[in-house]
């Protein structure tokens, strides 16, 4: 059960047969979250993809998050990864700290996390401010542009480029490997894995010129030096490089993506904004919890009762964020994004050990690249709201939305 | 009212220095620390249950 024609076909029952391939799924998955959330099977199991679960109420999803050591990061997408990586020269080399487990998880994260605290990150505003604006200066007078691929897309792989030290010039094709992992590859082993290896290949040859040329401020040269306090090895840094790729660039885009295809389609919210600057970090929150862009997998430790649910050891589970911040049991008016929403318990970024690294930095981006476009560009709507494409499975947000000002 | 942070729970989720930024700050690691030593004026109380309320680990505890 690997391949896109052996697990397509319609969903009669999305409680005992989802598919979050599906293509309505992938554009507007929130009825059949709401559909399973209300059902009386709030976690819903599917065979298709290898088979998974996936828990939709807020509650349920918050305590697998937090219940690792039976929920374990030993595999964190919907479907198994390819055989061959585990062979070959990149063997064992995952993606810390998100793809471990205690108790190496423990310093796995810690030796990244100062690099993402919310001081660390507030370096980054200005120059994602002068991207946004470039961007902008870049389609402006056309009075036309691709609010996906001409500015959401470019904004989080840039920001990630600088972190890392790396040329500037790889941004597209950094997309195009990442999206070769965590698009196509979910459904596809072999392009996943050569997209992969290209990730890796890159950052192995960005290691050996670290190593020869050492750098100041340096994310990787730092990450290097630590041995001193930490079993740091070249696998780990690899792993963290590639990581960072995979968890920083589809996923800040999609929220962007989200977010201006919303701010599209509702002027009252924009000129909430414009009349209140101070709601900027309430908005942003709210938009998180309204488009939750990532779903991530645990893959179940022993064999387990989870309420009501008989797990084995082995099974998968897709934690549906985007499903619990929607949960009514959690927040009122679920559906409906209110910018000035002051109750907000929103789980975007997880919970747990793994709460997302980079969540300070993912609200840097998505709210200067939101207020450089609002200021730029106060006035625009959809071209075509039918033509919008959407990316889905395990990160969700749109790819091509066109939109005139 | 007098407020502080659980280290053992709390992960950087920072939903507490969102909700208030006079209250709480970041440490070296993003995670959670109280600003305010002792009582807080009463016109941060708001915030302060809003930011305990918004906590998805449950990290903040408020002492009246």
């Amino acid at each position: 059960m690997t391949t896109v024609e052996e697990n397509s076909g319609p969903v009669t029952d999305p409680t005992s047969d989802y598919n979050i391939f599906d293509p309505e799924f992938v554009r507007d998955p929130y009825p059949t979250m709401s559909e399973i959330r209300e059902s009386k099977c709030p976690i819903a199991h599917t065979d298709r993809w290898g088979g998974s679960w996936l828990p939709t109420r807020y509650d349920d999803v918050v305590a697998i998050a937090q219940e690792h050591e039976i929920f374990t990061s030993r595999s964190i997408t919907v479907t198994a990864s390819p055989l061959r990586q585990a062979e070959g020269p990149y063997a064992g080399i995952a993606a810390p700290p998100i793809t471990s487990d205690p108790p190496d998880h423990h310093w796995h994260r810690r030796l990244i996390l100062p690099v993402f605290a919310p001081q660390s990150v507030a370096k980054y505003e200005q120059g994602t401010r002068d991207l946004c604006n470039r961007l902008i200066d870049g389609f402006i007078d056309k009075g036309e542009a691709d609010a996906g691929t001409d500015y959401a897309q470019q904004i989080p792989v840039r920001v990630i480029s600088a972190m890392l030290g790396v040329r500037d010039d790889m941004a597209d094709e950094f997309v195009s490997w990442v999206r070769g992992v965590l698009e196509v590859g979910l459904t596809d082993p072999i392009v996943r894995l050569e997209n992969r290896n290209k990730i890796i290949n890159f950052f192995r040859e960005e290691l050996a010129d670290r190593k020869k040329n050492p750098r100041e401020n340096d994310l990787i040269t730092d990450l290097l030096n630590s041995g001193d306090k930490y079993p740091v090895t070249d696998q780990y840094v690899l792993g963290v490089c590639n990581l960072m790729l995979i968890a920083g660039i589809d996923t800040t885009w999609s929220a962007i993506g989200s977010s201006l295809w919303h701010f599209a389609q509702h002027p009252e919210h924009r000129k909430q904004l414009r009349d209140n600057p101070d709601l900027w970090p309430t908005a942003v929150e709210e938009l998180l919890r309204a488009y939750s862009p990532v779903t991530m997998a645990r893959l179940v430790d022993r064999d387990i009762e989870f309420q009501g649910c008989p797990m084995k050891a082995g099974d998968r589970i897709l934690m549906a964020f985007p499903a619990a911040n929607r949960d009514p049991r959690q927040f009122e008016n679920p559906d409906e994004v209110i910018l000035d929403r002051q109750h907000n318990r929103h789980v975007a970024f997880g919970s747990g050990i793994h709460r997302c690294a980079g969540s300070n930095l993912a609200r840097l981006e998505l709210r200067v690249a939101l207020q450089v476009w609002l200021e730029r560009i106060p006035e625009f709507s959809l071209v075509d709201p039918a033509a919008v494409t959407w990316a889905g499975g395990q990160v969700h947000g749109p790819r091509v939305c066109r939109v005139r000002f | 009212m007098r407020v502080r942070v659980d280290q053992d729970s709390c992960q950087g989720q920072q939903m507490c220095s969102i909700a208030a930024p006079e209250v709480f700050g970041s440490d070296e690691l993003g995670h959670a620390t109280v600003l305010i030593e002792g009582d807080l004026p009463e016109h941060l109380h708001a915030k302060t249950r809003r930011a305990q309320a918004n906590c998805p680990e449950d990290a903040i505890i408020i002492e009246e």
